[in-house]
């Protein structure tokens, strides 16, 4: 039956496609018949030169600029890139969820299984979504309705594409449940996702894209915002139900070392175009875009250690401000003179699979370059970076020499003896304590002077308590913090005010830690004028403007207000203010984890030389285990309040001994696939900090529980000076 | 779940004794004589006596409140000096009124603040979406009186299609017996369907005057609110399932856009109560707030106690019944947190 309400939608509809058809539409169509073609062959996917594009204040935002490639059936295609490069977008318009009435599909065909679906109708585009391609994003946290059980959220999607009612969805839902491996699924239908784990989510929603067996799965950095154990769990999760469900995958990710490990092809996007294509081996082997190159250099890794990282100057342009021609160009090492004006095109390298868009590679150039030679280029590379290598390895030796030319037993910039953070429960009307969340348990550490010490461990294991702890940053602490000499955990709040200004700390997230009503110069001064550093404010803009060309910044920029920098920016903004008061000792709180690999890497190298020209010593706190092994010189693991083992970085990297620091530098995903490192895989979550698990705290996940291990904590075992662990299994070992 | 309502009832108890408290001071913060200050200068020396041994004001102050207590929860608000009635009788007697108009005015609007919300939300940055906001934005700072003037002049006098006052025409208002006070089912209850109608356009006016205030408010937050969720990834997830955009937003986004507008008109009704007594004052509504008026000219200091602990009281429970709504929207309040 015909609702009065069918009339009227359908009468609009007629509108909205008269109007498309007359404005837009006709040409559009007549124009992608001449243009784009099915491919024939078994294709799942191919997306030809697609263009999608956003309406903002400041002009048109060329989000997605042209881009074709093809997804076979059963294949992982992960597309990986800087921050702001279009991957989003390019799910989106693959899903057709574009937000509107911003963003449009300028141009470009988008083949499903052979069919257009860029000009759908909106009941044939609902088809499609979910039932034959589903997505899962980023954030397991905000993707799932807090108000509905997960069970209703999965069914729901079941319901909308199958014919399947009541107990029939249910049992369906729970059979997906079961299927991404969480436990006791039926009862676990009637659950909330705040009663899950990240990780736990992260399965449902891997559930709920499968749910109706889609053809392609689209994961928008599905493991971003987890931990490397779980990291390793879930990308292990869709691999093995990418071969279960005979399906494709794009993956999408910034961390190269994610699609090593998983990706058949992948391609590497730039400022809404792709720069590369291949297989991981010839992007990581031979790589021929000056991007890819660069961006490979700057990854932190251990054979770059005690050299300064290679960077990408500059930054990525605005998607507002394109150019016409190559947008590398502003940044390329190799640019040519024709490169801003003429757009570089995809070609195959000899031949293969591999292409890439870069005029050094165009058989038939545009304007006269010296082509390069891929074979050449390859040959380049290789000896560049054998050449860096060497110069790393002298660089080292050089370094090592220096370490032990200086007394081993120096004395400590910091020393931590017993260290407790208990925060409190309180519960009920009159705030009872019925409990402590054992933050930080019984941590003894030092930090020597101008050195790093890395604390590592995933999220809820301690470390920004211990760094705030350190600081005496309001939180309840026990035991002593020896700074210099002094006890500083007894001192009053007068006599803690020098060390104020000694002890700084620089945040993870830039925006949050600027007041963002302040101009730059202001906070900078801000901390100089409480600590009475220069004498008059003449002298403390001067010292202000050395300080913003110091971190990589212009002087005339002190007048701008936080929100008109990058990311990046104000990470240096954060690191002037902490510089301005001529502190010693630095809490790094994951300093870099927010920013892009260029843009850590031009931080990193900053916060390096600083600490030879000031001779500062960084407890470096982090999750990035790659970080840690270009960077610290001694790290510290922690689980779960207390740190399971310590040691200098090549103690640790080489010859980790504790199960879970085993386990932790497996997991985390490596972009040189031939390691040989056998994978360690963790079962289940990290427990609560409120509830640990008696004995020692990682007993229920670790692969070599013995019966000892549940009745009391292990002591530390010493295998050198510097290393030592808290395990069973070296009970003996001294 | 229990905790969080006990905890609700506590705070509602501290808050009602806090006010019991002021009230019972007003007594006292009079400047002067208590009991010369209710009798007037020219009362006699016996009467004034009186009072104060009534009132028991030459008892210490603290035995004066803890009897008042002791009365006020065992419902007896004392007699009004006025009408010689029982003050807790009077408030029986006018507050099916007040109910009845605030009550109608809420329905107005929630019903209409939530509906144009919703449309201005999903066609947000169109026509619909400007106009919608605009009217509301006229409306939040519409002074009640001028627009209850407005009204009067449009509707009751060059197009005279509604009454302008009471409650009832004065010749129907003898047969209607009174049951529930509610002149709306006494009239339904009776068959009376004549009056009913009479009834109903009586309070179509006086609805409207008092609810354009809250209605505008709340067509704003639901907007805000609905915008807010629509931007969350959930909202995006839903769509990604292939659900119908109706769908999405009855389902997904309604629910938890809800969470402040429920908020919000928990706190209107406070305000509906307050602008009842203008409200009343301009349509001659005879209801609480005409009468607690009355009483503040005539300080019938008792029937202004009585009135004032009633109203707060009821604002309070609305605002009980608020919290119960948010623990049914939201789980993360019903159901305890166990893995976070
Ligand atoms: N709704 C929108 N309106 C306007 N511009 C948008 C919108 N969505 C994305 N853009 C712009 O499109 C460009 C590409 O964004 P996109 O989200 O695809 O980047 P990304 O590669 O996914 O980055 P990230 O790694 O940070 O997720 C950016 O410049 C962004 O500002
Ligand atoms: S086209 Fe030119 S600017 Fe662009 S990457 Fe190649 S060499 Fe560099
Ligand atoms: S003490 Fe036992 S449970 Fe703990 S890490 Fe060592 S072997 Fe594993
Ligand atoms: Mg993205």
């Amino acid at each position: 039956m015909m609702s009065p309400f069918g009339d009227i939608k359908a009468y609009l509809g007629l509108c909205v496609n008269l109007k498309k058809f007359r404005f837009s539409q006709f040409p559009l169509t007549f124009h992608k018949i001449l243009c784009y073609s099915n491919p024939m062959d078994d294709t799942l996917l191919s997306v030809q030169n697609l263009k999608t594009y956003f309406r903002t204040p400041e002009g048109l935002a060329r989000a997605v600029d042209g881009i074709s490639f093809d997804i076979k059936p059963n294949e992982i295609f992960a597309l990986v890139g800087e921050s702001g490069c279009g991957k989003s977008v390019t799910a989106l318009s693959l899903i057709q969820l574009i937000a509107q009435p911003a963003g449009f599909i300028a141009d470009g065909a988008i083949y499903y299984k052979g069919q257009d679906i860029t000009g759908l109708s909106e009941v044939e585009k609902r088809k499609i979504q979910g039932n034959d391609i589903a997505m899962i994003f980023q954030e397991p946290m905000t993707s799932l309705n807090p108000v509905f059980t997960i069970g209703n959220q999965i069914s729901e999607a079941i319901q909308e594409h199958q014919d399947l009612r009541g107990a029939a969805a249910r049992n369906a839902a729970i059979e997906m449940l079961d299927r991404v491996g969480i436990p006791e699924p039926a009862a676990r239908y009637d659950e909330y996702p705040h009663q899950m784990s990240g990780g736990m989510k992260q399965r449902v929603m891997i559930a709920m894209a499968l749910s109706c067996r889609p053809g392609l799965l689209i994961a928008d950095e599905p493991t971003t915002a987890l931990d490397v154990t779980i990291q390793a769990q879930i990308l292990e999760l869709i691999q093995r139900l990418q071969q279960e469900l005979q399906m494709a995958v794009l993956l999408i990710t910034h961390d190269l070392g994610v699609v090593a490990n998983i990706a058949d092809r992948v391609a590497v996007m730039y400022a809404g175009k792709i720069a590369e294509m291949g297989t991981w081996e010839q992007l990581y082997e031979t790589p021929q875009h000056p991007y890819t190159i660069k961006l490979l250099e700057s990854t932190p890794a251990r054979d770059k250690r005690g050299t300064a990282l290679n960077t990408i100057s500059g930054r990525v342009p605005k998607a507002t401000a394109y150019n016409d021609g190559c947008r590398f160009a502003d940044r390329c090492p190799k640019v040519m003179d024709g490169c801003d004006t003429i757009i570089p095109t995809l070609h195959a390298v000899n031949g293969s699979e591999h292409s890439v868009a870069c005029h050094l590679y165009n058989p038939e150039p545009p304007f006269s370059v010296r082509l390069a030679d891929p074979e050449l280029a390859i040959q380049e590379h290789a000896t560049v970076v054998s050449a860096t290598k060497l110069e790393l390895e002298t660089e080292v030796v050089q370094q090592s020499e220096r370490v032990s030319e200086q007394p081993t037993a120096s004395h400590p910039q910091l020393q931590v003896k017993d260290l407790c953070v208990h925060y409190p429960i309180q519960k009920g009307i009159f705030k009872r304590t019925v409990g402590y969340v054992y933050a930080v348990d019984d941590v003894t550490l030092d930090i020597p002077r101008g050195k790093t010490l890395a604390l590592v461990g995933e999220s809820g294991s301690g470390k920004t308590s211990f760094g705030k702890a350190v600081l005496q940053l309001g939180v309840p602490v026990e035991g002593d913090i020896v700074y210099d000499g002094v006890n500083i955990a007894t001192t009053t709040r007068q006599q803690m005010h020098p060390y104020r200004k000694r002890m700084q700390i620089i945040f993870q997230d830039p925006y949050a830690s600027l007041n963002p009503r302040m101009p730059v110069g202001r906070i900078i001064q801000e901390g100089m004028q409480t600590h009475g550093i220069g004498a008059s404010d003449e002298e403390r803009q001067t010292r202000t403007a050395e300080l913003m060309l110091r971190v990589g910044l212009s002087p005339d920029m002190v007048t701008r207000y936080p929100h008109e920098f990058s990311g990046g920016q104000r990470q240096r903004i954060g690191i002037a203010r902490c510089l301005a008061v001529d502190p010693e000792f630095i809490v790094c709180d994951e300093a870099t984890s927010a920013l892009d690999v260029s843009v850590q890497a031009q931080i990193l190298n900053l916060l390096k030389s600083l600490q030879v020209d000031f001779n500062l010593s960084y407890l470096f706190i982090t999750h990035n285990l790659s970080v840690v092994e270009y960077f610290a010189d001694e790290v510290a693991v922690m689980y779960l309040g207390r740190i399971v083992e310590r040691g200098t970085t090549e103690e640790i990297f080489d010859a980790p001994k504790h199960p879970y620091t085993r386990a932790l530098l497996s997991a985390v995903p490596k972009m040189d696939t031939q390691t040989g490192v056998e994978k360690i895989r963790l079962e289940g979550d990290v427990p609560s900090p409120i509830n640990r698990p008696a004995g020692c705290h990682f007993h229920p996940r670790c692969p070599e529980v013995m019966p000892v291990c549940k009745e009391e904590y292990p002591g530390a075992t010493h295998f050198t000076q510097t290393h030592s662990c808290h395990c069973y299994l070296y009970r003996d070992a001294e | 779940m229990f905790s969080y309502l006990l905890q609700r009832f506590l705070s509602i108890g501290l808050s009602l004794l806090a006010v019991s408290l002021l009230v019972f001071l007003m007594v006292h913060l009079i400047p002067g004589d208590a009991a010369v200050a209710i009798l007037g200068e020219r009362a006699t020396e016996k009467a004034l006596t009186e009072l104060r041994a009534e009132m028991g004001l030459d008892k210490p102050l603290y035995h004066q409140y803890a009897k008042f207590l002791w009365d006020v929860v065992h419902l007896d608000f004392g007699r009004s000096f006025k009408t010689k009635q029982p003050v807790i009788e009077e408030i029986k007697r006018y507050f099916p009124a007040t109910a009845e108009l605030t009550l109608a005015a809420m329905a107005f609007s929630i019903l209409f603040g939530i509906a144009a919300g919703i449309i201005a939300a999903v066609s947000r940055g169109t026509f619909l979406d400007y106009f919608s906001m605009s009217i509301s934005l006229a409306g939040i700072s519409m002074p009640i009186f001028w627009l209850g003037l407005m009204l009067i002049l449009l509707f009751s006098y060059f197009l005279p299609i509604l009454p302008s006052t009471g409650r009832l025409d004065v010749v129907l208002d003898l047969d209607v017996q009174s049951r529930t006070g509610f002149y709306l089912i006494d009239t339904l209850l009776t068959g009376n369907f004549t009056a009913f109608r009479n009834a109903v356009a009586h309070l179509i006016l006086p609805a409207i005057t008092l609810g354009t205030i809250p209605l505008a408010i709340i067509a704003r937050m639901t907007r805000s609110s609905l915008l807010e969720v629509l931007n969350q990834p959930y909202i995006t997830t839903a769509y990604a399932k292939g659900l119908p955009r109706w769908k999405v937003i009855r389902k997904h986004a309604m629910k938890n856009s809800m969470v402040p507008v429920l908020t919000i008109i928990g706190l209107e009704f406070g305000y509906l109560l307050g602008g009842a007594i203008l409200t009343e004052h301009i349509f001659s509504w005879p209801g609480l707030g005409s009468w607690l008026r009355a009483a503040v000219e005539a300080r019938d200091v008792r029937a202004v106690q009585g009135g004032v602990l009633f109203v707060a009281s009821l604002f309070m429970l609305v605002n009980l019944i608020v919290d119960m709504l948010y623990a049914y929207v939201d789980p993360r309040i019903r159901v305890g947190n166990e893995a976070t």
